[in-house]
C-alpha cells in the first residue's frame, strides 16, 4: 500500500503547535477554533490512515533521539492507538464546541485552550509512543497539564488542593511507571515497543517480572483512579466541566487501561496478572458503584460511576481471556460515549439551574425537554437498557465472568459480584434521572432553568446518537474499529466474539434481566433513604482520600518537626562539626594506614621552608584574631593568601600566581568595607566558661586531625603524579589547534571554554544577587553613626571633618592621590596587555579584568567613590551583559559557520609596525570573560561602597552624632 | 619541597576548620578564606611540583619539561569562583547581622 508514514510526526507535533497558537491566539476569535480546527485535521489524518490500519498495518516513524543510549524518537500506530487518538480528536472536537458556550467569555479562555490543547497533544504522545520511555514521558505531561487544568480556578483552595492530589497521585504512580519501564528495558535490551512486544515469554519468565508488573500496575491504576488510589478523581470534579468530560471520563482515566493493554501480549496471562489487575478492577467496579450510590452531586455521581466503570474494564483486561480484551476495549469506546455525554449534560443542567444538587433539581423534563432526552438516553446507556451501546459491552462482560475457569468460588463470586455491581448501576442511574428530570419541578434552583443554547446541545447530541446506533447496529458502526484494535493487542489468537444485538436467551441475558430488576427494586426500596443521606452507609469513615491526608501530614508536617526535633537542625556549628568529625575520622584512618609507610622526604627546599613558616604563622595567626582582632585577622590572612601566591610563582605556575594576588587584594578590600557593619566587641565577653573551653578543645582536635589528614593525603598524592595522559593532549594540541603557547589559557577559553562560559555565568548571577540582596540592606542601628576612625581624625576636630559621607578628608592622601592618578592610566595599558598576550603568555581575561578593578579602587581608595563616579562612568551591569553576551555569541558564531558550538579559529598575519602577529578568535571569547569580571567585581564593591555613602531607609543621618 | 607544602596544606586546613567551627560570621569567612588556600594548594600539588619548568610552549611542544596545565586550569577557576562566594557570604552575613542583629552563624545569640 502506498501511503506515505511522515505525517505521524506532523500528527504528534500539531496540539501541541496548535497550543502555543491558542495562547497567542487574537481577541477578536475565539480561541476554541483553535481546538476544534486541531481536531478535525487530526480526524483526518486519522481517516486517512484508515484502510491501513484496519487492515492491520502499523504507521511507525523514527528518529535517532540519543542514540549512544539507545533511546529513539519513534511513533507506533497500529489499530490500539488509533482507537485512542479517535477518542482523544473525536471527543476533543465536541467538547472544544461545548466548551465554547458553557465557559463564560470572561472566564480566561485562552489559558484553557491552550492547556487542553496540550493536554491532547500529551495523550496522543502517550498513546502513539513508540518507545517506553517515551510513553513514560508524555504519561507524566498528562498528569501536569490536568493538575494545571483541575486548577484551572486557583482562587478556590478546593481546586488547588485537587490539583495537588491528583498530581502527586497521578504523578507518583508515573515515577513507578518509569521504574517499570527501565526494568522492561533492562529484561528485553531496548527500550522500542516493538522489541519489547516480540519478546512476552523473556519477560515473563525473567525473575524481574513480579516487581516490574506491580511497578506498571501502580502507574495504570493511579492513572485509572482504581482502587486504592481513586480518591483524586472525585476531588478533581472541581475542575471545569469540558475539563471533566474530557480528561476524567473520556481520554486520560483511560490511559491506565490503554497502558495494561498496550502490554497486555507481553504481561498478561499470569496468576499475578489476574490477582493484580482483577482485584483492583473487581474492588474499584463494588466500591465506586456503591459510593456513586449516595452521593447527591451530579458530577460527584458521575465520577464514582467513572471509578466503576474503568473498574469494569479493568477486571476484563485482568482476566487475562481474549474476549475480556474485545469487551474491554468495546466498553472503553461505550463509556466514553455515555459518560462524556452525561458529562456535558450535567454541565448544561449546572449552567441553567444554577446547581447540580439532587435535592434542589427536580422536573427539570417540562424545562428543558430536548437535553433531557439526551440525557435519558447517555444515562440509560451507562444503567445497560437494551438498544443502547451499554448493554452490548454490559452482555459481553458478563459472558466473560462467566467464562471464568478458575475451578474455585472464584467463578462463582466473581459472577455474582458482576451482578450486584451492575444492579448498583442501574440504581445510581436511576437516581441520577428521575431525580433531576422527573417529579414536581424544582423551586429550589437558583435560576429559571430553561435549554441551554443549540451549540452546547449538538455534542450531547451527537455522543447520545451515537449510544443509540452502536446499540443497535453495533457491528456496523465500531465492528472494524474494534476489530482492528482488538487484532493489535491479541494478533493472531482473535477470539470467536458477536456483535449483535439479539444472542438468543443466554446466561448473560438473564444476569441482565437479574441486574436490571434488582437495580429497580434497589432504588425503590431505598428512594426516600437515600435523598436525605449525606454519607455512604458502611465505608464512609474509612475514607482513602483521608489516609492519603494523613500520609501527607505526616511527611510534609509530623516528619520534619520531628526531624528538626531530633537533629540539630538550627545550629550551624554543630552540623559543620558532625560534619569535619565525620572527615577528621576518615583523615585519622588515612593517618594511621600510611603513616608507616611514607616515603621519606626529599631534598627540603629552604626558601619554601621559610616561605611557609611566615605563611602557616599567618594563617594561624588570623584563626587566632579572627574574633576580637578582625583587622588583623584579615591582614595575616592576605598574608597566608601572599604565601599561596609566591608557592605558584616558586613551583612554574605564574598565570595563578598572579590571579591569587589580583583576587586577594580585591578579596581584602571587599572585606574592608563590611568590617564597618559588624557588632563591637563587648568589653564583659573574655573569660570563658569551661563547657566553652571544652567545645574549643574538641574543635581543636577535629581541625588538627583533619588538617594532618589533608596534610598526608597531599604528601601522598604529590609523591605519585598522575598518569598525564589527559595534560598531555592539552600540551601537544595547544598550539596547532587553539593556536596559543599558553597552555592553561587555552584549556580556558578553547578546550574548555563551555565549562568558563558556565563559570562567567556563576560570577554574573553572583553579582546579581549580591546587588539585589544590599539593595534591601539594613544595617544595625549601631553601626550607623560616623565611623570611630573618622570621628578621631585630625584630632578630632568637627571642622575638619569630610562634608558628606563618601567624601575623604581635607588633605587625606595627597601625594598616593595624585600618584594614583598619574598611574592609572598606565595600569590600565598593562591590563590591556594582559589580555591581548593572554594566549601565549601568562595573563588571560580573568587577570586582566581583576586588574582593571583593581585600579578602579585604588582610585576610589584614594579619592573617594563620589569623585570617581563623577569623572568615571562605571555601568557594571551593562558590563557583564557585553561580555556574557560576546562570549555567547563567540561561540554561536562557530555554530553559523557550521561548527560545534565555541568551536575557535586561528591564524596568523602580517600587520604594518607590529610585524607578524597571531591571532585566534578565541580572543573574543577571552574579552568576554574580561568584561564579566571587571564588571562583576565592580558591581559587587561599588554595591558595598555605597552602602556607607547613602542614607539607609527611613534614617535620617546625623554625621556628627558621637559613637554609641 | 613536597614536606613543605604538605605541612602548608595542613596548616593552612587545619586553621581553615578550626574557624569554620567558631560562632562568629566573621570567623567563618576567614576560615573559608583559609581552606579555600589549602584546597587549591592541594589541587594544584596533584599535577606533580615542578621548579623552573616552562610555563609557556617553547618552539617544540615537548610534554616532559612542560608544568602541567590542568590542575593550574582548575585552580585559576577555582580562585575566581571562590572570590565571588566569598562576596556572596560577606553579603549574607552583613544582611544576617542588620536582621538579626548580631554576628552568630544561628542569627541568635545563644551560649558560644
Amino acid at each position: 500500500m502506498d501511503w506515505s508514514h511522515a505525517p505521524a510526526v506532523w500528527l504528534i507535533l500539531l496540539p501541541f503547535v496548535a497550543s502555543g497558537l491558542a495562547a497567542i491566539w487574537p481577541r477578536r476569535w475565539h480561541p476554541g477554533y483553535v481546538m476544534t480546527g486541531t481536531g478535525a485535521l487530526g480526524l483526518a489524518v486519522l481517516g486517512w490512515w484508515a484502510p491501513g490500519l484496519l487492515d492491520g498495518e502499523v504507521v511507525r516513524w523514527q528518529h535517532a533521539w540519543m542514540p549512544a543510549l539507545g533511546l529513539d524518537f519513534s511513533l507506533y500506530i497500529d489499530g490500539l492507538a488509533a482507537l485512542f487518538a479517535l477518542l482523544v480528536f473525536g471527543i476533543g472536537i465536541l467538547v472544544a464546541i461545548y466548551a465554547r458556550y458553557y465557559m463564560p467569555a470572561h472566564y480566561p479562555l485562552k489559558r484553557f485552550y491552550t492547556l487542553m490543547l496540550a493536554f491532547m497533544g500529551a495523550m496522543l504522545g502517550i498513546v502513539m509512543a513508540g518507545n517506553v520511555i517515551q510513553l513514560v514521558f508524555f504519561w507524566e505531561l498528562t498528569s501536569l497539564v490536568s493538575f494545571l487544568l483541575i486548577g484551572y480556578w486557583h482562587q478556590g483552595e478546593s481546586a488547588r488542593d485537587a490539583a495537588r492530589t491528583a498530581l502527586i497521585v497521578t504523578g507518583g504512580g508515573g515515577l513507578c511507571l518509569l521504574g517499570g519501564a527501565l526494568l522492561l528495558g533492562h529484561i528485553v535490551g531496548s527500550y522500542d515497543l516493538g522489541a519489547i512486544l516480540a519478546s512476552g515469554d523473556t519477560i515473563r519468565n525473567s525473575p524481574l517480572y513480579e516487581v516490574t508488573l506491580v511497578l506498571i500496575l501502580l502507574g495504570a491504576l493511579s492513572k485509572s483512579a482504581q482502587f486504592p488510589f481513586h480518591f483524586w478523581l472525585p476531588q478533581a470534579m472541581s475542575a471545569p466541566t469540558p475539563v471533566s468530560a474530557y480528561l476524567h471520563s473520556a481520554t486520560m482515566v483511560k490511559a491506565g487501561v490503554f497502558l495494561l493493554l498496550r502490554f497486555w501480549p507481553v504481561l498478561a496471562g499470569t496468576d499475578a496478572w489476574f490477582w493484580g489487575v482483577g482485584t483492583a478492577g473487581l474492588v474499584s467496579l463494588l466500591l465506586g458503584a456503591w459510593i456513586a450510590t449516595f452521593q447527591q452531586d451530579l458530577k460527584a455521581i458521575l465520577a464514582y460511576s467513572t471509578i466503576s466503570h474503568l473498574g469494569l474494564i479493568m477486571m476484563m483486561v485482568g482476566f487475562g481471556s481474549t474476549l475480556g480484551v474485545v469487551a474491554a476495549l468495546f466498553h472503553v469506546i461505550n463509556h466514553a460515549t455515555f459518560k462524556a455525554s452525561l458529562f456535558m449534560a450535567a454541565g448544561a443542567i449546572d449552567h441553567e439551574a444554577g446547581t447540580r444538587d439532587l435535592r434542589r433539581l427536580g422536573g427539570l423534563r417540562r424545562l428543558m425537554p430536548i437535553t433531557a432526552t439526551l440525557a435519558l438516553i447517555s444515562g440509560a446507556a451507562m444503567a445497560g437498557v437494551p438498544l443502547l451501546n451499554g448493554f452490548l459491552s454490559k452482555e459481553m462482560f458478563f459472558a466473560v465472568t462467566l467464562g471464568s475457569d478458575y475451578g474455585t468460588w472464584v467463578d462463582t463470586g466473581v459472577v455474582l459480584f458482576a451482578v450486584l455491581a451492575a444492579g448498583l448501576s442501574v440504581a445510581y442511574s436511576l437516581r441520577l434521572l428521575v431525580g433531576t428530570f422527573f417529579g414536581p419541578v424544582s423551586l429550589d434552583s437558583p435560576r429559571s432553568p430553561g435549554e441551554p443554547p443549540r451549540w452546547m446541545r449538538v455534542p450531547i447530541a451527537l455522543l447520545s446518537l451515537l449510544c443509540l446506533l452502536v446499540g443497535i447496529l453495533p457491528a456496523r458502526v465500531v465492528g472494524p474499529v474494534l476489530h482492528a484494535a482488538a487484532a493489535a493487542v491479541l494478533g493472531a489468537e482473535l477470539p470467536v466474539y458477536s456483535l449483535q444485538l439479539w444472542h438468543g436467551f443466554t446466561w448473560p441475558l438473564v444476569m441482565s434481566i437479574a441486574a436490571f430488576a434488582s437495580g429497580c427494586v434497589f432504588y425503590v426500596v431505598t428512594r426516600s433513604y437515600l435523598a436525605e443521606r449525606e454519607a455512604t452507609a458502611w465505608i464512609a469513615p474509612v475514607s482513602a482520600r483521608r489516609v492519603f491526608e494523613w500520609v501527607m501530614v505526616m511527611l510534609t508536617e509530623t516528619l520534619p518537626r520531628w526531624q528538626q526535633a531530633v537533629f540539630p537542625a538550627r545550629h550551624l556549628q554543630v552540623q559543620l562539626r558532625v560534619l569535619f568529625g565525620m572527615a577528621a575520622g576518615v583523615a585519622a584512618l588515612v593517618l594511621v594506614q600510611f603513616a608507616w609507610q611514607v616515603p621519606a622526604p626529599g631534598r627540603i627546599d629552604v626558601g619554601l621552608a621559610v616561605l611557609w613558616l611566615v605563611g602557616s604563622g599567618c594563617a594561624i595567626g588570623a584563626a587566632r584574631q579572627a574574633k576580637f582582632h578582625r583587622m588583623t585577622a584579615l591582614m595575616l590572612s592576605g598574608g597566608a593568601g601572599l604565601a599561596v601566591a609566591i608557592t605558584f610563582v616558586w613551583l612554574s605556575a605564574p598565570d595563578l600566581a598572579a590571579t591569587q594576588l589580583l583576587v586577594e587584594s580585591v578579596t581584602t578590600v571587599l572585606l574592608l568595607l563590611g568590617l564597618r557593619w559588624l557588632p563591637k566587641r563587648i568589653p564583659g565577653l573574655v573569660r570563658s566558661s569551661p563547657r566553652t573551653r571544652r567545645r574549643r578543645l574538641g574543635d581543636f582536635l577535629i581541625a588538627s586531625v583533619a588538617g594532618g589528614g589533608m596534610g598526608m593525603l597531599a604528601y601522598l598524592a604529590m609523591l605519585h603524579p598522575l598518569p598525564d595522559a589527559v595534560s598531555r593532549f592539552f600540551i601537544e594540541n595547544a598550539l596547532p589547534g587553539g593556536g596559543g603557547r599558553n597552555v592553561v589559557n587555552v584549556i580556558l577559553v578553547d578546550f574548555r571554554s563551555f565549562d568558563t562560559l558556565g563559570e562567567i555565568t556563576v560570577l554574573a548571577i553572583v553579582a546579581l544577587s549580591i546587588y539585589g540582596v544590599l539593595r534591601r540592606f539594613r544595617p544595625a542601628n549601631e553601626s550607623l553613626g560616623t565611623p570611630h576612625l573618622r570621628l578621631q581624625a585630625k584630632g578630632g576636630d568637627p571642622a575638619m571633618r569630610p562634608a558628606h559621607p563618601g567624601a575623604t578628608l581635607p588633605g587625606f592622601m595627597a601625594v598616593p592621590a595624585r600618584l594614583v592618578l598619574l598611574v592609572s592610566p598606565f595600569a590600565l595599558l598593562f591590563a590591556v596587555h594582559l589580555l591581548v598576550r593572554g594566549h601565549n603568555l601568562p595573563g588571560g581575561g580573568f587577570v586582566a579584568g581583576l586588574a582593571v578593578t583593581l585600579v578602579l579602587i585604588v582610585l576610589c581608595m584614594a579619592r573617594g567613590v563620589r569623585w570617581v563616579e563623577a569623572r568615571v562612568r562605571v555601568a557594571p551591569l551593562r558590563w557583564i551583559a557585553f561580555g556574557w553576551l560576546l562570549a555567547l555569541a563567540t561561540g554561536t558564531g562557530a555554530m553559523l559557520l557550521g561548527r560545534p558550538f565555541l568551536t575557535s579559529w586561528h591564524g596568523s598575519g602580517t600587520l604594518p609596525v607590529l610585524g607578524t602577529w597571531h591571532f585566534a578568535s578565541a580572543l573574543f571569547f577571552d574579552l568576554g570573560v574580561f568584561a564579566v569580571v571587571v564588571g562583576v567585581a565592580t558591581l559587587i564593591l561599588i554595591a558595598l561602597a555605597h552602602q556607607s555613602v547613602r542614607a539607609p531607609i527611613g534614617v535620617v543621618r546625623h554625621d556628627d552624632t558621637e559613637p554609641t | 619541597m613536597e614536606a613543605v607544602l604538605a605541612i602548608a596544606i595542613g596548616v593552612l586546613g587545619a586553621s581553615g576548620i578550626w574557624l569554620l567551627l567558631r560562632p562568629r560570621t566573621f570567623q567563618v569567612i576567614i576560615g573559608l578564606g583559609l581552606l579555600s588556600y589549602a584546597v587549591n594548594l592541594f589541587i594544584f600539588s596533584v599535577g606533580g611540583l615542578r621548579r623552573g619548568a616552562d610555563p609557556v610552549l617553547g618552539t617544540v611542544a615537548a610534554a616532559g619539561s612542560y608544568a602541567d596545565p590542568l590542575p593550574q586550569a582548575l585552580v585559576l577557576t577555582a580562585i575566581v569562583i571562590g572570590f565571588a562566594t566569598t562576596a556572596l557570604f560577606l553579603v549574607v552575613l552583613l544582611t544576617s547581622r542588620g536582621m538579626a542583629g548580631n554576628d552568630h552563624v544561628d542569627g541568635k545569640d545563644g551560649p558560644a
